[in-house]
């Protein structure tokens, strides 16, 4: 107890540069968050609310809006599979490829999201490897939903396997060879022991991936052609809106966006205050 | 259900942890798996349950073989180390898991779930925790509910893994004189892990002792301790004083009544239990055969500390045990002679 206050008081700083260390943070958080943030509301209200609303309701507006659920809608699901499935075989086995796959899980995080989009266009675009075959076939995949759901999922598929593996990994597979033991299928097992052990993290995951998905700009920009009111998303109508000098549709749009990060923001603390409160359950003798 | 284990080997990589086990334990018998950690114990019970598979051998169950029969379909109850009770479920609902998994048609209805979880709750004597959580419960209390759980299902097999590890001392001597009656009553084959050998002596009615992936010994608590097969269960089981019979131990030997000319052939090391070496106090100082150095109390018996020469005037502490009042009319103090007699000894081949 002693030592533990003798480093406090040598630890403790003269007041002004605590005061200046606070300023700072404080400071930039609302230099840097709040006030674009703000902007974007005074912005998008800068023509009143029936103009707001008239830009909302706006049939590319909704359009897009109706695309990016629809990404949003596809690539969650299976980036939830994937998660699932990903974390399973590596917290659960051992094979050969396993750092690798490891490794690779975390690819979507370094790769620069315009690269990631490029990739695609190189595949499946019309001077690409398979766009003859794609042409031939009439398949569209660039400049078309396919293409934009291809690049979500390639930026989102890490989301949910990050939170799992670790949680997996920690958990252990007692309880599920409990549930083996005691007659349960492995799809019992899953439902009823599994899911409810990981639902937080999964939430979790899932919450994060949901934002990136609707909120990605750079890789799905590359696939998508700007067709207005076909291939655009939510973030590319606020590009288009702008660039045609529409300040309120453009920020109208925008708002959508900010309002999807402070739910998105307010969930994820809920969900890690969930989790932390199971693990000090489990930690407890 | 009779166990029948032919020829088990598991290899996990390079590592050998079951060399070609033969074991067979009779219906209704409560058998301790006894050894150090690492041996193949834990390995051997998880391929019973059907948890792992053999690389080789068989594994019979009441006469069938069950070697490559999935575990739900064993009728082995299985308890974890750590209970593995599942936690986002009350003590209720971790019991009635095994009824409510059964298919539709053997499903039991929710007022027999009732009846059968409240019946196993007041066999392991907690009925008044059926609404808590894992979390909320003590580790003996958990040990007994995942006990409850296992026996839900009505298993033929009762498989548990260090059922005691994790407990406190005083709560684990209760857990052990409960888990003896309990198999009385229920008279369920049984089968437990331990590194302990107090406990598998106290509990188990047939010990088996493992080390390195082979059995060194089975047979009754009883005949395991005082016929130990060789070296290592000898070491294993119980104390004992390791005198490597060499020249310098020769002469004190012989003195103790101990010939070793009988017993010359291969053996090159004698176990004396500490309560198999009597002693008494010394008329002849110069010819004793041991100082009384210290002892402590064990109870109802005393630990006697004794100092006798060894190489090079170094003195090899032995040790010896006797009742309390038996130590009190010697009339022993620190530092006087005595003479020691050896009334029961073994005779190993130590590698």
């Amino acid at each position: 107890m002693h030592s533990h206050k003798m480093t406090k008081i040598a630890l403790k700083d003269p007041t002004w540069v605590r005061y200046g260390l606070i300023a700072i943070s404080l400071g930039t958080i609302f230099l840097f968050l709040c006030l674009p943030l703000l902007t974007i509301f005074f912005e998008a209200f800068a023509k009143g609310w029936g103009n707001y609303f008239d830009e909302l309701t706006d049939f590319n507006a909704r359009a897009a809006m109706r695309l990016t659920l629809v990404v949003a809608l596809i690539s969650v699901p299976l980036t939830v599979v994937f998660g699932i499935a990903s974390a399973w075989a590596i917290a659960r086995f051992e094979f050969r490829g396993k750092s690798i796959l490891i490794t690779l899980i975390d690819l979507p995080f370094s790769v620069s999201p315009v690269t990631a989009g490029l990739i695609f266009v190189l595949l499946f675009g019309a001077h690409g490897w398979f766009g003859e075959w794609l042409q031939a076939h009439d398949v569209k995949i660039i400049f078309a939903v396919p293409g934009i759901v291809l690049a979500t999922l390639f930026i989102t598929c890490p989301f949910v396997a990050r939170e799992l593996i670790p949680l997996m990994q920690e958990m252990g597979n007692e309880e599920e060879e409990a549930a083996l033991s005691l007659g349960a299928s492995s799809w019992t097992m899953f439902w009823r022991v599994t899911l409810p052990n990981i639902k937080w993290g999964l939430l979790y995951g899932v919450v994060l991936c949901n934002a990136r998905a609707m909120g990605e700009f750079g890789a799905v920009s590359v696939v998508s052609g700007h067709i207005r009111g076909v291939t655009n998303t939510l973030p590319l109508h606020v590009e288009n809106t702008y660039n045609e000098y529409n300040a309120v549709g453009a920020f109208a749009a925008a708002s959508l966006l900010a309002l999807l990060a402070v739910v998105t923001l307010v969930l994820k603390t809920f969900l890690e205050w969930q989790q932390q409160r199971d693990r000090t359950a489990i930690s407890q003798p | 259900m009779s166990i029948i284990l032919n020829n088990i080997s598991k290899h996990f990589g390079n590592f050998s942890a079951l060399k070609d086990i033969n074991l067979e334990i009779p219906e209704g018998e409560l058998v301790a798996l006894l050894g150090p950690s690492g041996c193949g114990k834990t390995t051997l019970l998880r391929i019973i349950a059907g948890l792992e598979r053999p690389d080789t051998g068989q594994v019979l169950l009441k006469g069938e073989d069950k070697t490559y029969q999935d575990i739900r379909e064993r009728g082995v109850g299985f308890v974890f180390q750590h209970y593995a009770l599942f936690r986002h479920m009350s003590v209720f609902e971790n019991i009635a898991f095994g009824l409510r998994v059964k298919p539709r048609n053997k499903r039991p209805s929710e007022a027999e779930i009732q009846k059968k979880v409240h019946a196993l709750l007041e066999l392991v004597q907690l009925d008044w925790l059926q609404n808590r959580y894992p979390d909320q419960l003590s580790g003996g209390q958990r040990q007994r509910i995942a006990l409850a759980r296992a026996l839900a299902v009505e298993p033929e097999v009762l498989l548990l893994d260090e059922p005691f590890g994790a407990l406190d001392a005083s709560v684990r001597k209760d857990l052990r004189q409960w888990l003896r009656h309990l198999h009385e009553n229920l008279n369920v084959t049984s089968i437990f892990v331990t590194h302990d050998q107090e406990e598998a002596m106290e509990v188990a009615s047939r010990v088996v002792v493992f080390n390195h992936g082979v059995i060194e010994q089975q047979g009754s608590p009883s005949e395991i301790y005082d016929n130990p097969a060789n070296e290592f269960v000898s070491r294993f089981i119980g104390d004992t004083n390791i005198i490597p019979l060499e020249h310098h131990n020769a002469d004190w030997l012989a003195l103790s009544g101990l010939s070793i000319a009988t017993n010359a052939n291969t053996a090159n090391e004698v176990h004396v239990r500490p309560h198999d070496l009597e002693i008494t106090k010394s008329n002849n100082d110069n010819a004793a055969t041991a100082t009384l150095k210290d002892w402590q109390h064990l109870g109802a018996l005393i630990r006697i500390e004794l100092a006798k020469k060894g190489v090079n005037g170094t003195p090899d502490i032995i040790y010896a045990e006797m009742p309390n009042e038996q130590f009190k009319r010697l009339q022993l103090g620190k530092g006087d002679k005595v003479e020691l007699r050896i009334r029961h000894a073994h005779w190993f081949d130590a590698a």
